[in-house]
């Protein structure tokens, strides 16, 4: 989200952040995974943002750094550090997988199974649930993610790859049950 | 050859390989069915997560607290910034001009009052402190006639101390003014009176009594002319004799 100076100038803290309330909140709670404790997250990211808007460098992505307050918030909240205690032992350095077996046709993914799938994304690690969330619905460039989760972007296109055949795994594993 | 654009599949669908790997793997895709059917399925399931991640809505109550807690908290733009830095110069800058003015302003009238001691003691000193002798003052106004770009009164002294003893023509910031001398007991007295614009400005409208050098000093300013009184005499003949030649105009 790159701003011209003039405008940037002009622009208020209210008018950059409050068109992207939707995405941070829903961000939040597939994160937190509760809504007071999402609300308590977002509220926390907006009052540190406001205070620290001066500090904001115009010109550099607004988002990137919204969902990065974000996300520290949540990694000091208590789930967070709970979340960021199961991955630790999981290392970024260990090679990109292979591309796991290929979806079978038969298993591709129905309106129906909306369900399924989201339950599958709430189980994955919050490191590999926070970068497909990222790319997938908030269709973040590697860069952009690579700002917000303060990592290199050979540590997302890690974990993005990881957390996607993480995915499939498990949604083969769910189906295999049904 | 599969395997090597197999690898790459997911960062074509992000969107994130260079444009011409773009071009050769879109080459490939259309005749590789593995990596096309690879390619269809990674593409579903993207969707699916990307619709299925867009799950949760805030609260309008919850949206309008947000709101409501950084509403109206602009930006301190780097221009507002330094607009608001020029404006405190511009008042140091100001303040300090005052400053300045008034102590210059001080500096010109203490000069004014040292100029007119040191005027009144060199007639003192003088062999000739008097260049029209006359204890008369229609003897002594009259003198001044054509040496002195104005005229003045005089007050009549028939019942008080002071005494006449004559006047002489001076001059201020090279203007002419006029210096009258007078004698109460053993004291003597000038009275100076120059045009009010030129020593208006440093003194201003007001009547003023001060001590210069040990000398009692007063001052006014009176139809366009400013008046001083000094001299080692009492503050109350300095001041009496003022009042005598404040009646007198």
């Amino acid at each position: 989200m790159e701003v011209a100076d003039e405008r940037w100038s002009a622009a208020t803290f209210e008018e950059l952040a409050m068109p992207l309330f939707d995405q941070l909140y829903n961000f939040a709670y597939w994160l937190a995974q509760d809504r007071t404790e999402a609300e308590d997250l977002v509220q926390e990211a907006y009052v540190k943002a406001l205070k620290g808007f001066s500090s904001f460098q115009p010109g550099t992505n607004f988002r990137a750094w919204m969902y990065r307050i974000l996300r520290n918030s949540f990694l000091t909240s208590r789930t967070g550090l709970k979340a960021s205690a199961m991955v630790a032992l999981d290392s970024d350095d260990s090679p990109e997988l292979p591309a796991g077996p290929e979806m079978p046709e038969t298993i591709l993914i129905e309106h129906s199974q909306h369900q399924l799938l989201q339950t599958a994304i709430e189980a994955l690690p919050v490191h590999f649930r926070e970068a497909l969330l990222l790319c997938e619905v908030e269709e973040m460039s590697y860069q952009e993610i690579a700002e917000t989760l303060s990592v290199p972007i050979g540590t997302v296109m890690s974990r993005l790859s990881r957390g996607r055949k993480a995915l499939r795994e498990s949604l083969q594993q769910k189906l295999a049950r049904t | 050859m599969a395997d090597h654009w197999t690898a790459k599949l997911e960062t074509y669908l992000d969107g994130e390989l260079s444009a011409s790997e773009m071009r050769d793997l879109d080459a490939h895709l259309r005749s590789c069915p593995s990596c096309a059917a690879d390619v269809l399925s990674q593409v579903q399931i993207r969707r699916a997560v990307h619709s299925a991640g867009k799950r949760y809505s805030p609260s309008s109550e919850f949206r309008e607290r947000i709101r409501n807690s950084i509403a109206s908290k602009p930006r301190r733009s780097p221009m507002r910034m330094w607009l608001e830095a020029t404006a405190a110069v511009a008042l140091l800058l100001i303040a300090g001009f005052i400053t300045l003015s008034v102590r210059q302003q001080q500096g010109r009238r203490q000069q004014v009052f040292s100029e007119l001691a040191d005027l009144h003691v060199a007639t003192l000193a003088s062999t000739n402190p008097v260049d029209v002798v006359s204890t008369d003052r229609h003897t002594v106004k009259p003198w001044f006639q054509g040496k002195i770009p104005f005229t003045f009164s005089l007050p009549e002294l028939p019942n008080s101390e002071f005494t006449l003893l004559g006047g002489r023509v001076t001059y201020l910031g090279q203007v002419p003014g006029a210096e009258l001398i007078y004698q109460i007991r053993k004291h003597q007295i000038s009275v100076f009176i120059f045009p009010d614009r030129v020593v208006g400005r440093e003194l201003g409208s007001s009547s003023q009594e001060r001590k210069e050098l040990s000398f009692n000093v007063e001052s006014w300013d009176q139809d366009g002319l400013r008046y001083f009184v000094i001299g080692d005499a009492s503050r109350n003949d300095i001041r009496n004799l003022a009042d005598m030649m404040k009646k007198a105009s």
